[in-house]
Parts: structure tokens; C-alpha cells; sequence
């Protein structure tokens, strides 16, 4: 039965917000939400806070239906999420650093993303100056005979971002594991605050850089449902162009290095040429090779010209040609299928009550793709396939990225084949009213999030939503049992983007 | 005379071991990187390396006690006195004497010995976790490698290398299917000695998934050049023994003039690049192993090792 409907009462809407409903909801109406989180009823999508309101966007995985609560006039404290719901949590510690609130109720009350090296205090909220000295950070126990601990990072051995991971381990066997995140730390939605349209727009295509189309082009969304704006028809097909060129450069690099973790580098090699295909392709048709700051608020700021049609229709051809060999050597060869499969399961309840989304959700059974379950545009006029496994390992995430690629292939092909002619970006228009929007768009990664509270053309408030919020955690169960040694082909197939969660 | 030139040859065995040990892993690279298509780095590359290492300073951690700083070196000079007793151009060198397979285990053995300790001394997580390996690794390689040298010494008559050497290209070798499974042994032997796929990975920035890279995380400058330079050293080693025992063709016997010993270092160096290669090749296609299945694959040289014993004992002719 679809939950959300029931909570969505015309009395408590507010117009402003497009263009999914926001309501707001009392303390016990809150709560009740959360127990619906809790029961599965509902999907959390995503929760954040300002001064003196905290908001929680919701899915009703039932029927599609979005909406946000929000719990306003707040002094202080609101009731805690994550005390019903734990995915909730490090949300919800965040949402202290940033903005002072306190949840009441959280089960755990260590600082999340502020690591007390900032000179600021709660950056969102009241800002209140401090020195910066780093506090020590209390990592969870775990008790038996010879354990031991393996702290691994925050600076790695090889060029990633930085982030620790606490280990404990018996032997090999990993009994636990602890993420502390937070070290890239840009403060992106402090620095949107009062920005305009334009720095607006490059500061959320910077939020992490693998999925800076992903990020442009929610952002745009999000702008044009607060203005209730129609963007002209070849700009919301080249926007999907990029996004699947987005997409398939990064399953075919992810596909490699997760082999390549595995000492395999055979299909590094050639994963990394095909990617570096699909790079080129995408500078000769939107001139930048990542298409970073090509969707703006209004259309696109590249148009496509018949080179870069020729262009894509030849790496098309190109990438077909080549990567059956390169499945068939991933599926062929023993050494490597015995590390990925059984390696790393994520259980399909966990997936389910996390809301994973992307390769790591539908690896593990659940069937959730923004394209598809929200049908924007074009996507709703699009034909393609949502591979969904059920094995939840490591084999299974490179399967669906397999079956990802094969379906963008086919996207991009569509959409050439459809483009229609006509211009590419409308202005926004000028006026000072406060309007409120949110989109959701299928990154590589998963659903990318941004919800807005425009003041004219300038943000109030805006906050972006990585999918890695809801596979980070995921990562801490699915090694539990495994070996230490295994981890880096468990963390390779999740990829999960530090630089998107410490925002 | 013949004292002075016997010296010579030595002590040019001795210099030509330790100056091609870079150069065949510079060529492994590059016939790996040849084969992920990719340009790679040069020939040289791992002199440049070395030298590099040794200009930079070395930085040791504030608890390293004094093993710390010896070890690299220790580790150095018996890997490398191992490597310069084997017949690699020449037999009846004059140190031959010592070149005894016994004696190279456990000049290994005693290297080895000291890097696990160095892994552990500075008391970091991942340098425990290596040497922890490693030992894992040992219990079941030194084992193996010593049956099969007891496979050799009962078909040679002698734990002897130019006296294995010798018989093993004399004609009354024949075709023995125990010295064939010994072979593939000792080549299972000498992937896990020398921390290559699939049993460890060389080329790896993954600290958890590290063996011997683990253990030398905390060296630096001089003394990672020591450890890099040794590590070389022992894949040359390996592979010089498994073609000194397995092809021994062109090996110089002693005092044959200078006309044999160019022709046998012609084609030593000729069976390294192959050696280098194949090992290359066979990197390349395939990933590296769980590392609670390397018992699994260590255990199966062991048992392969003791068949080929005991073949030995159930007929002369096999």
C-alpha cells in the first residue's frame, strides 16, 4: 500500500517547492516517518538541515511517489532518525557538525565531518570561531582474544582520495570494520550560500569530479523545477548524451581497475584505452574531456556539431567491436572469477534498507534506477534495460556495470539516431521571489540529489546528496567475515566518491 | 696462473650477477608493459632507480632499532654471495666448492629471516602483516625447494651444483619424469620466492594486499636501494638455478679458455631473456590468488616435490 500518499495533506504543502511536494510535518508526524523508515514502508533519499529547520527527502518505492518533510522553527534539537532508522545516522552527525542541531536521541554522538580541524564551528548555523586543534576520535571496540587493529590511511600508498579505515582483524579475518570519512572536506554548501546561478553551478560540478556532469545536471534540474522553466528539446537530449558518456567512461575504467586490483591488469590495459576513447569523443563533441560546466541552468553550453556526431558514432562502433573480448576474457579466465565471486556480499536486505543505489544496490536486488523510476526526460522516451542481480558480490557489481555499458551504448545511439534540431539554452529568467526545487538524476554512481531554495537567482540553501551516503556504510558490512587482503577489490567494486560525501 | 685467472672469472661472475640483476627486471617491466600495450619504462629504468635511492636520504623511524639499519645490508650480501655461486656462464668457479644447494637455502633462508624481522621491528601494522605472510609463505617454500634438491641430489649423486650441472648435460640423464615434476616444483617455488604473481604482486600500491612490499614500506634511500637491488638479485638467482640445473647447455667448463666462456655467457644471457620473458608471459595472464590459497599452491609444489622423490626410490630409471 503506498504510504507516502497518506502523509501528503494540502494543508501543509508548500507551493514554492517543485517539483515533488514538501510538507511540513510536527514532531509526532516526523517520528512517524521515521518508524516508517524503520519498517521499510518508505526509502530515505536523503536528510540535511539549515539554522532552524531540518529536511528529509522520502521514496515511496510502491508507487515512485518523492516528497520532503521538514520540521521548522526548531530550537536547537529536533528528534533523532537514525535512532529508528540507521541509515539516517551519519546524515544526521553531519547535519550537527554543520549546522548545531542536535538530534535528539542519536545513537551516536561523535563528530562526523568536522574533525576540529576547521577554525569554524558549525559553518551552516551559528558560526561561532574556535581554535583548531584535532580532537581524538574514539573508534568503536571490539573485544575477544587476539584481535588486533590495522589503521590504513587516510594518505594511501597509491594516488586516491583520502579516507581511514580501522581494521579489526583476527589474523586475516576482518571481524570489524570503521570508516572515518571527512577529510576532503571542500564546504561546498557553506560556500553556495549566497552564491549566484553561475559559481552556483561550478561549485556543485565540483563536488566530486567523476560525476561532474551528474552533479551539473541535477543542479540544472533542480534550478529549472524551482522556476517551473521547459528547457528547449535538443538540450535535455544532449544532456542525456553526456550523462551516458559520463556513465560509460567510468563503468569501462571501473571494470579495469577492479581487475586490475586483483593483479589483473590485462583488462586495466584495455579498459583504460576504451575509456580514454570515450574522453577524447566527449572533448571533440562538448570540448572538455569530463564535459565539466556543460550543462548550466537553462539548456547546455555546448551544442553538437556534426564532427562530434561522426565522432560518437564511430566510438560507438569502436567500444562494440571491442568489448565482447574483453567480457570473455573477464568471464574466461579462473585466477580472476575466483576472487570476485563470493567475495564482498552485500545481503539484498541491507540494499533494500539502505536505498543503495547504483551497481551496488542492483547488484544486490534492488530494482531502482532515477532514469527509470522517475522518467524524466528524455529517458521516458528512451528504450533500455535496468540489469538487476541478486548475488550481491563482487562479480555481480562488474556484471551490472558489464550490462550499464552495453545499455549506454545503446542510449547514446538512440539519442543520436532522435537529437532534435533547435537551440540549446534558454535565459532565467530575473525576478526576486523564493522558490524551492529538487531534482534526482541517475548518476554512474547512482541517484545524485540536489535540493534548492532560491532567493531570485541567488542560493539560500543548497544541498547535494552523494549515493555514496548510502554505500559507504554498506562497505563496513560486506567485509565483515572476508579476508583483510580482500578489501581492496571489495572497496574497488563499491568505488564509492569520498570528495561527493565530504562534500 | 691459473689461480689468477680463476679468481678472475669469479670475481667477474660475482659483478656480472650483481650488474644484470636490474637489468632483468627492467626487462620484466618492459615485456610487461610491452604485452598491456603500453610503451613502459626503459631497459635501465631500475639502475636509475637505484641510483636515485641511494643520493635520496634515508629516513628511518624514530623506534627502528639497529636491526633496522643492518638488515638491508646483511640481506644484500648473502642473497648476493648465493647468487655468485651458482654456475650461471661457467662451472668449477673457485668458490664452487660452497655452491651447494643446501648451503644457497639457507643463505635464503637467513635473508628472508631478516627481512621478516625488519618488517616487525619499527612495530607498524602493515610490516607485521608482511612478515606474518611471508613466514606463511616460508613454511611451506623452504620445504619444497628442499625436497626437491633431494630429488636432484639422488639423481646427480651430489647436492653439488657444477656436479648437478655436469650430469645433468652429460648424456646419461635421459628423459626422468621425476626430474620433470622437480621442474615444475622449483618454478612454483621460485614465483613465491620472489613475491610474483599470482602469489604477490610486485607492482601493487595496495598496502593490504602487500607481502614483501609490506614488509619494506618503512625503508627508504640506501637501504630500500639494498632491499630493491637484493630482490633483483634473488629473482636472478632463481632463474640462473633453474636453467644452470634444467639447461645446462654451453656451461664453460673450467679453464677452457676464453672462447667457451663467451660463448657460455652468449648464452646464458640468451636463456635469461627467455627465462624473463615466459615469467613476464605468464604474469600477464593470469591474477593474483587469494592469500589463503597460497598453502594450497605451495602445498601442491611440496607434494610434487615428494612424488618426485619418492619416484626416485620406487625405480632408478624414473
Amino acid at each position: 500500500m503506498p504510504m507516502l500518499s497518506n502523509f501528503i495533506r494540502t494543508d501543509r504543502l508548500i507551493e514554492a517547492h517543485q517539483p515533488w511536494p514538501r510538507i511540513v510535518v510536527d514532531a509526532d508526524a516526523w517520528i512517524s516517518l521515521a518508524e516508517a523508515l524503520r519498517d521499510g514502508h518508505l526509502t530515505l533519499l536523503g536528510l540535511w538541515g539549515e539554522r532552524n529547520s531540518v529536511y528529509m527527502a522520502l521514496l515511496d518505492e510502491v508507487d515512485g511517489a518523492v516528497c520532503v518533510a521538514s520540521l521548522e522553527g526548531l530550537e536547537g534539537a529536533y528528534p533523532s532518525v537514525a535512532r529508528h532508522h540507521p541509515p539516517a545516522l551519519r546524515l544526521e552527525r553531519t547535519v550537527r557538525d554543520l549546522t548545531g542541531l542536535e538530534p535528539r536521541g542519536l545513537p551516536d554522538t561523535r563528530p562526523w565531518l568536522d574533525h576540529r580541524r576547521w577554525d569554524i564551528r558549525f559553518p551552516l548555523g551559528e558560526k561561532t570561531l574556535r581554535s583548531s586543534e584535532a580532537a581524538p576520535y574514539e573508534f568503536l571496540p571490539a573485544t575477544g582474544e587476539s584481535l588486533h587493529q590495522i589503521p590504513v590511511g587516510p594518505v594511501h600508498a597509491g594516488i586516491i582520495e583520502p579516507g581511514h579505515f580501522r581494521f579489526t582483524a583476527n589474523g586475516e579475518a576482518v571481524v570489524r570494520l570503521e570508516e572515518r570519512l571527512g577529510y576532503v572536506h571542500k564546504g561546498i554548501e557553506a560556500l553556495m550560500v549566497g552564491a549566484d546561478l553561475d559559481k552556483a553551478l561550478q561549485l556543485a560540478g565540483r563536488t566530486s569530479g567523476d560525476s561532474t556532469v551528474a552533479y551539473a545536471y541535477a543542479f540544472s534540474r533542480a534550478v529549472e523545477a524551482a522556476f517551473g522553466l521547459e528547457i528547449p528539446g535538443r538540450a535535455v537530449w544532449l544532456r542525456a548524451l553526456m550523462a551516458e558518456l559520463e556513465r560509460l567512461a567510468n563503468h569501462l575504467g571501473d571494470i579495469g581497475a577492479i581487475c586490475n586490483d586483483a593483479a589483473f591488469s590485462l583488462m586495466l590495459a584495455h579498459c583504460g584505452v576504451l575509456r580514454e576513447r570515450v574522453l577524447r569523443v566527449a572533448d571533440i563533441a562538448f570540448g572538455h574531456r569530463l564535459m565539466r560546466d556543460r550543462i548550466a541552468p537553462g539548456g547546455v553550453v555546448a551544442n553538437l556539431e556534426d564532427n562530434g556526431i561522426t565522432a560518437l558514432r564511430e566510438l560507438l562502433a569502436e567500444i562494440r567491436r571491442r568489448f565482447p573480448a574483453l567480457i570473455e576474457l573477464y568471464d574466461n579466465t579462473a585466477s580472476l572469477q575466483d576472487r570476485t565471486v563470493g567475495t564482498g556480499r552485500l545481503v539484498p536486505e541491507l540494499a533494500r534498507q539502505y536505498g543503495a543505489g547504483g551497481y551496488v544496490g542492483r547488484a544486490s536486488g534492488r530494482d531502482f534506477d532515477a532514469r527509470r523510476a522517475l522518467r524524466y526526460l528524455p529517458y521516458g522516451e528512451l528504450a533500455f534495460d535496468v540489469p538487476v542481480l541478486h548475488e550481491g558480490d563482487v562479480n555481480a557489481r562488474v556484471w551490472v556495470r558489464i550490462r550499464e555499458v552495453e545499455s549506454s551504448l545503446s542510449l547514446v545511439e538512440q539519442i543520436l539516431d532522435r537529437l532534435p534540431a533547435g537551440p540549446v539554452r534558454i535565459d532565467i529568467p530575473e525576478n526576486g521571489e523564493v522558490r524551492e526545487g529538487m531534482a534526482m538524476v541517475e548518476g554512474f554512481r547512482g541517484d545524485v540529489l540536489v535540493w534548492l531554495r532560491l532567493a531570485g537567482n541567488t542560493v539560500e540553501r543548497c544541498h547535494l546528496r552523494d549515493p555514496s551516503w548510502f554505500q559507504w556504510p554498506l562497505l563496513e558490512a560486506v567485509i565483515e567475515g572476508n579476508i583483510v587482503a580482500d578489501f581492496p577489490l571489495c572497496n574497488k567494486s563499491f568505488n564509492c566518491s569520498y570528495s561527493g560525501h565530504d562534500l | 696462473m691459473v689461480l689468477i685467472s680463476a679468481l678472475f672469472v669469479q670475481a667477474f661472475q660475482m659483478a656480472l650477477v650483481v650488474l644484470l640483476a636490474p637489468l632483468l627486471t627492467g626487462l620484466i617491466r618492459k615485456v610487461k608493459a610491452r604485452l598491456l600495450r603500453r610503451q613502459g619504462p626503459s631497459l635501465i629504468q631500475p639502475y636509475r632507480d637505484l641510483l636515485r635511492l641511494l643520493r635520496k636520504e634515508a629516513v628511518v623511524a624514530e623506534n627502528a632499532s639497529w636491526l633496522f639499519r643492518v638488515a638491508p645490508y646483511l640481506i644484500f650480501a648473502t642473497t648476493w654471495v648465493a647468487a655468485a655461486v651458482i654456475p650461471t656462464f661457467a662451472t668449477g668457479l673457485i668458490f664452487s666448492w660452497t655452491a651447494d644447494l643446501i648451503a644457497i637455502v639457507a643463505l635464503l633462508g637467513s635473508a628472508r629471516f631478516l627481512l621478516a624481522l625488519a618488517g616487525m621491528d619499527v612495530g607498524t601494522s602493515f610490516g607485521g602483516i608482511g612478515s606474518s605472510r611471508e613466514a606463511m609463505i616460508a613454511t611451506l617454500a623452504e620445504p619444497s625447494m628442499l625436497l626437491i634438491i633431494f630429488t636432484l641430489a639422488l639423481v646427480a649423486g651430489s647436492t653439488q651444483l657444477s656436479t648437478i650441472a655436469g650430469f645433468m648435460s652429460s648424456p646419461e640423464v635421459g628423459l626422468r619424469v621425476s626430474l620433470a615434476i622437480a621442474l615444475v616444483a622449483l618454478v612454483m617455488v621460485a614465483i613465491a620466492e620472489n613475491a610474483r604473481i599470482p602469489v604477490d604482486n610486485p607492482a601493487t600500491h595496495l598496502e593490504l594486499t602487500m607481502v614483501h612490499e609490506a614488509m619494506v614500506l618503512e625503508y627508504s634511500g640506501r637501504h630500500l636501494a639494498m632491499i630493491e637491488l637484493a630482490a633483483s638479485l634473488k629473482l636472478l638467482l632463481y632463474i640462473s638455478l633453474i636453467v644452470c640445473i634444467f639447461v645446462p647447455w654451453k656451461l664453460a667448463a673450467p679453464e677452457t679458455g676464453p672462447t667457451a666462456y663467451l660463448a657460455g655467457l652468449v648464452v646464458y644471457l640468451t636463456k635469461l631473456i627467455v627465462g624473463g620473458a615466459l615469467l613476464a608471459l605468464f604474469e600477464t595472464s593470469i591474477a593474483k590468488m587469494r592469500v589463503f590459497r597460497v598453502p594450497e599452491f605451495l602445498g601442491a609444489a611440496l607434494m610434487l616435490a615428494l612424488l618426485a622423490t619418492l619416484l626416485r626410490f620406487v625405480s632408478r630409471s624414473l
